[in-house]
């Protein structure tokens, strides 16, 4: 009572109790935002664990992340939950893009719900990118090689952008430094506030109804209690999955990244860029006069400013009509992305 | 008529070109703020060159280390480089950053060529790109042996 008359507390709920989710044949994709939410919560935590033993530098990142996972007591569990789950938060982060996509949950007046969103996407890549080299492992060194020099390929900018992103010409110990900075610093900071700005957007918008449903929906399962409960149960099994995976299937920390080894036959990034990664190995050196990597990377930019800009493009959805030219245009991009990932790992040469 | 040019002589002119000097000067001055605090740490983040010791000859190897059709890599200053002796015995070396996306090449005695797994880019033994991804050839360096020791030094 002293706190709900300080806090608002009783108000808070209220709001939830009388927030609704659609009910319908799609509710299953509307899990997928919390379930992100949850594990980037898992990340917070076991990052900030990590950081107790955790010493960048080229002598010590990775014996450090050895000397966690081999000696310090739980040091494999959460290095093992930091990594898994990070896996399966850019997969969860995924799936919610795209069921925001082909629900067309994107249309007016959720541009700006739509477009936080993408930049939490990209923010989450970005996380697992820099955080992927911190271990500087042999894989981690040649995928951060690779990654930065195709930040170099971007007209333009590109150069400075990669020379930036080093910390000089070549990745090493500036580059370690910079990504710790990056990944426990900057991103984190700058993640929480388009986050905040997100939820904020949700909350003030409330969910979308499916194109056709009556808006608001006359039929909708309360926020509190309903809607959050089977989200705690679901975020319980996530983490019980969690934990199985890291108990069967720690992840491995590999052998120390030496610049003056050739890359390892197989190479490959995380899953998550190998659509990336397995296109450029299919584009000749040289396409209609230009570098086939460059037309590559700007077709990859260009496809991603397109999915920014989708809820400006899609005219017949902001109508609240059907528009199945944009979900054939989502079935594509599915189908290529799981392509690339199946052959990355199939059939790599 | 124009509204603006009712208020002229109402002392209203002086008031709106008083406006707009003063936003002016301060969207001026917001301008020249930013300006004062992105520069310094654009400039802070971009790092400094580093003069890195020009190597230009370097004993890659022994004779004895490596049979033919095989290749090793060796360090050429601060990037690597690759050194392949030939089925015939003949000694070629270069450069082992990928010209596609620095990657550090390999030899592959199975196909007698220079591969990089990370785009599956193949280069003859000449350091010619043959197929894949590769835009440009690998930089050639000129080999010498000299008692048991393969030295490597950069073409002039």
């Amino acid at each position: 009572m002293w706190f709900d008359e300080r806090l608002g507390i009783s108000e808070a709920i209220a709001f939830l109790r009388h927030k609704t989710v659609p009910l319908g044949g799609h509710t299953v994709w509307y899990y997928f935002g919390g379930v992100s939410l949850f594990l980037f919560g898992i990340q917070v935590a076991t990052g900030l664990l990590l950081l107790f033993y955790y010493k960048p530098g080229l002598d010590s990142s990775y014996e450090s992340v050895q000397f966690i996972v081999t000696r310090v007591p739980f040091g494999w569990l959460m290095r093992s939950l930091h990594s898994w789950s990070a896996n399966l938060m850019v997969f969860a982060v995924f799936v919610h893009m795209f069921s925001v996509y082909f629900l067309k949950a994107y249309r007016p007046p959720r541009e700006l719900t739509w477009m936080s969103g993408m930049a939490l996407l990209g923010l989450t890549l970005t996380f697992g990118f820099s955080g992927y080299l911190l271990p500087w492992n042999e894989l981690a060194f040649f995928a951060t090689k690779v990654g930065t020099d195709i930040a170099a390929v971007v007209p333009v900018i590109g150069p400075t952008m990669s020379r930036l992103l080093r910390g000089g010409d070549d990745v090493g110990g500036a580059t370690l430094t910079r990504f710790f900075g990056f990944h426990v610093a900057m991103l984190p900071a700058a993640f929480s506030a388009v986050l905040l700005v997100h939820l904020l957007l949700i909350q003030r918008q409330g969910m979308s109804d499916t194109i056709g449903a009556r808006e608001p929906s006359a039929k909708g399962m309360p926020f509190f209690p309903g809607f959050i409960l089977r989200d705690a149960i679901l975020w319980l099994g996530v983490l019980a999955v969690l934990l199985v995976l890291c108990t069967f299937s720690p992840w491995e920390l590999g052998t120390k990244a030496d610049p003056f080894a050739s890359a390892p036959a197989g190479i490959r990034p995380e899953w998550y860029f190998t659509f990336v990664s397995q296109s450029l190995k299919y584009l000749p050196a040289e396409i209609l006069g230009l570098e086939g990597e460059v037309v590559g990377i700007c077709t990859f930019l260009a496809g991603a400013v397109f999915l920014l800009c989708v809820p400006f493009l899609d005219r017949r959805a902001a109508r609240g009509q059907k528009s199945p030219l944009f979900t054939l245009i989502g079935v594509a991009i599915v189908a290529f992305m799981l392509t690339m990932v199946a052959l990355a790992y199939l059939k790599p040469y | 008529m124009r509204s603006w040019e009712v208020k002229v002589g109402s002392g209203v002119a002086d008031d709106l070109s008083r406006r707009r000097l003063l936003d002016v000067l301060l969207s001026g001055g917001l301008v020249a703020f930013l300006g004062a605090v992105f520069y310094p740490v654009a400039r802070y983040l971009t790092p400094p060159k580093v003069a890195e010791i020009a190597t230009s000859t370097v004993v890659a190897a022994k004779v004895s280390e490596i049979k033919p059709n095989a290749g090793k890599i060796f360090r050429f200053g601060s990037k690597p480089g690759i050194l392949v002796r030939l089925p015939s015995g003949e000694w070629r070396a270069f450069s082992a950053v990928c010209t596609h996306l620095q990657c550090t090449v390999q030899y592959r005695s199975d196909l007698e060529q220079i591969w990089c797994p990370c785009h599956n880019g193949h280069f003859d033994l000449s350091g010619k790109n043959v197929s894949g991804p590769p835009p440009a050839p690998l930089e050639p360096y000129d080999v010498n042996v000299k008692g048991d020791e393969v030295v490597v030094s950069r073409r002039a």
